[in-house]
């Protein structure tokens, strides 16, 4: 089992106790009626530039992404900084598209994507589809934070030991999450963001320039990599090889990133249009830190901690997971150690939060008003939501407990390839009313029912290769299936026209998309 | 708000500045290599990482100029 140290552990706690204090006072901050749902739901809307860059960052720079990239980048080399071209296309996808979003939600007081598309489409059931393609996207992904927590508890010595009693940390870890979550809603992340954001930037910026002085220097780190994982392999004879699968990739994950409900949440829970601008072009931040944290594979590539007996149980149960802890364990001194922890631990909550505050939205809005109490009260729709809430959480935590965690490894890579599929009605609703709500839906489930196939027959990898005329294309089947579905929606758009006498209906105007 | 037309077309064209960033990341075959290294760094980070950067400063550019208008 790994040695347990005390001193980095008392770091660990002092900073959780910090931020639970955190999470439940923040119910009193920029106060507002919690029992209204845009309150607990979205902060009610007032998050200006500053507080949105915090929670955008903190919501979309995960712990899984932390202990999971630089995973990648040790295992598999030069594919894993697909991450970085990901990042840098995400923001002009933010700059463009959302703003637009931003305003037709607050006009008409939207507080999730499906409400949107209800609006924008008349249709309610492409809303359910809409609905229920994020709480599904979400909650394996929810389960992965806690993944994320899991492994630096591991790296702090506290698990090992078999049974339940080696959950204990986690468990207690989550009832704090979901005690501030239910009191204080968005707030509660927001007010954390602030602290996680600012410890993962102390703990990367400290790592990338120690731990190299530590390992003599860059030049020496990247000759300690094996040379086929250095760059990307160029592709065989009439194949799009690494290069397609790793801008597909980029593209894809870029495209799908800020459909997901938690980023949804944390957009719509902006105050303007103008923030959301502004955080497109101050965000990039973030990816920086993200891109330094992939190489941080390849420090622990060069340090040689997985060959190293004091790391080997950590490696035995977390496998290529424990790259970070390991190499941190290594590099600092505990009282550091246990402060990067409680960055990736607390960066494990922030996002697990809006995850669940996003789908309780979803629930709440789009299923249970929707389709089984048609009128409620503020006072019940906020209630109904707090309970979603926890529900998702304990989904997840039940999740993780009983269930082997590559399971959950698999449903994020589904998720992934389900929540793009939201694309057309989503963002380009965001544009034009042209397409028909049936096309979409059709489109929708197309891509669902392929992609799904798709990732099935790749065996649950990413990529899928398209072989035309003896030519191969390895690509990311999200990107593929969005594609195909928007192209079936095009197509059938005019077709089905033809054959409705329907009005398009559509509540949202044209001046409502504007700032 | 009423604007003149010639100010809101030219203000449409910065909005390339935010593809540029895109094609410049999404063509692996243009920076799949290992030299130029800066600072003991291959090629292929330290591009990446500097449109990183160049990503940002031209989205801010885009925002400033658009905000004018808006």
């Amino acid at each position: 089992m790994q040695r347990v140290s005390w001193v980095a552990l008392s770091v660990f706690v002092a900073l959780f106790a910090l931020v639970s204090w955190l999470g439940f006072v923040a119910a009193r901050w920029r106060r507002g009626d919690l029992d209204q749902l845009h309150e607990w739901g979205l902060g009610g809307r007032r998050f200006g530039t500053v507080i949105t860059w915090f929670l955008l960052g903190g919501d979309l720079y995960t712990a899984y992404t932390f202990v999971a990239v630089p995973a990648l980048a040790f295992g598999a080399g030069a594919v894993a900084f697909f991450a970085v071209p990901y990042t840098i296309v995400v923001y002009p996808i933010l700059f463009l598209v959302f703003p637009r979003i931003w305003h037709v939600c607050r006009k008409h007081n939207y507080i999730t994507a499906a409400d949107f598309v209800r609006g924008r489409f008349g249709s309610r059931w492409l809303a359910l589809a809409i609905a229920v393609t994020g709480i599904i996207a979400t909650i394996p992904y929810i389960a992965l934070q806690l993944v994320g927590l899991q492994v630096v508890i591991g790296g702090l010595g506290l698990s090992g030991s078999a049974g339940m009693a080696s959950y204990l940390p986690l468990i207690i870890a989550f009832a704090i999450l979901a005690a501030f979550t239910h009191t204080s809603g968005l707030r509660a992340p927001a007010s954390i963001a602030i602290v996680k954001d600012s410890l993962i930037y102390l703990a990367t910026f400290a790592a990338i320039i120690v731990i190299p002085i530590q390992l003599g220097g860059f030049g020496k780190i990247f000759a300690a990599v094996p040379a086929s994982h250095l760059l990307l392999a160029p592709p065989g004879a009439h194949s799009t090889g690494s290069y397609g699968a790793y801008a597909t990739l980029a593209l894809g994950s870029a495209m799908a990133l800020l459909l997901y409900p938690h980023s949804m949440t944390a957009i719509l829970s902006s105050s303007s249009g103008r923030a959301l601008r502004r955080n497109a072009a101050l965000l990039p931040t973030y990816s920086l830190m993200l891109g330094l944290l992939v190489l941080m594979g390849f420090f622990a590539i060069a340090a040689g901690v997985a060959s190293r007996p004091e790391y080997a149980a950590g490696f035995k149960q977390f496998h290529d997971s424990f790259t970070v802890p390991a190499l941190f364990l290594h590099s600092f001194p505990p009282w550091f150690v246990g402060l990067s922890f409680a960055a990736v631990g607390i960066g494990a909550l922030v996002p697990a939060a809006i995850m669940s505050i996003a789908s309780a939205n979803l629930y709440t809005r789009n299923i249970y008003r929707e389709f089984m109490c048609r009128n409620p009260t503020d006072r019940q729709e906020a209630h109904m939501a707090k309970w979603a809430s926890l529900v998702v959480k304990c989904g997840a935590l039940l999740f993780i407990l009983f269930l082997p965690t590559q399971y959950a490894i698999y449903l994020q890579l589904l998720g992934g390839i389900w929540i793009i599929q939201t694309l057309p009605a989503v963002m380009l609703g965001a544009y034009t009313r042209w397409f028909n709500e049936h096309a979409l839906l059709l489109g929708w489930a197309v891509g669902m029912v392929l992609g799904t196939a798709m990732a099935i027959g790749a065996h649950l990898t990413p990529t899928y290769v398209l072989q035309i005329a003896g030519y191969s294309f390895p690509a990311y089947s999200a990107f593929y299936t969005v594609v195909l579905n928007t192209l079936l929606a095009v197509l059938l758009t005019p077709i089905f026209n033809a054959m409705s006498t329907r009005v398009p209906v559509d509540e949202t105007a044209a001046l409502d998309y504007q700032g | 708000m009423p604007e003149s037309g010639p100010k809101r077309r030219s203000s449409r064209w910065w909005y390339l500045l935010l593809v540029v960033q895109c094609l410049a990341v999404l063509w692996p075959p243009l920076y799949n290599r290992a030299e130029p290294p800066l600072a003991g760094m291959p090629f292929f980070y330290w591009y990446q990482l500097l449109w990183v950067i160049l990503g940002g400063i031209l989205t801010a550019v885009v925002y400033l100029v658009t905000e004018r208008s808006r």
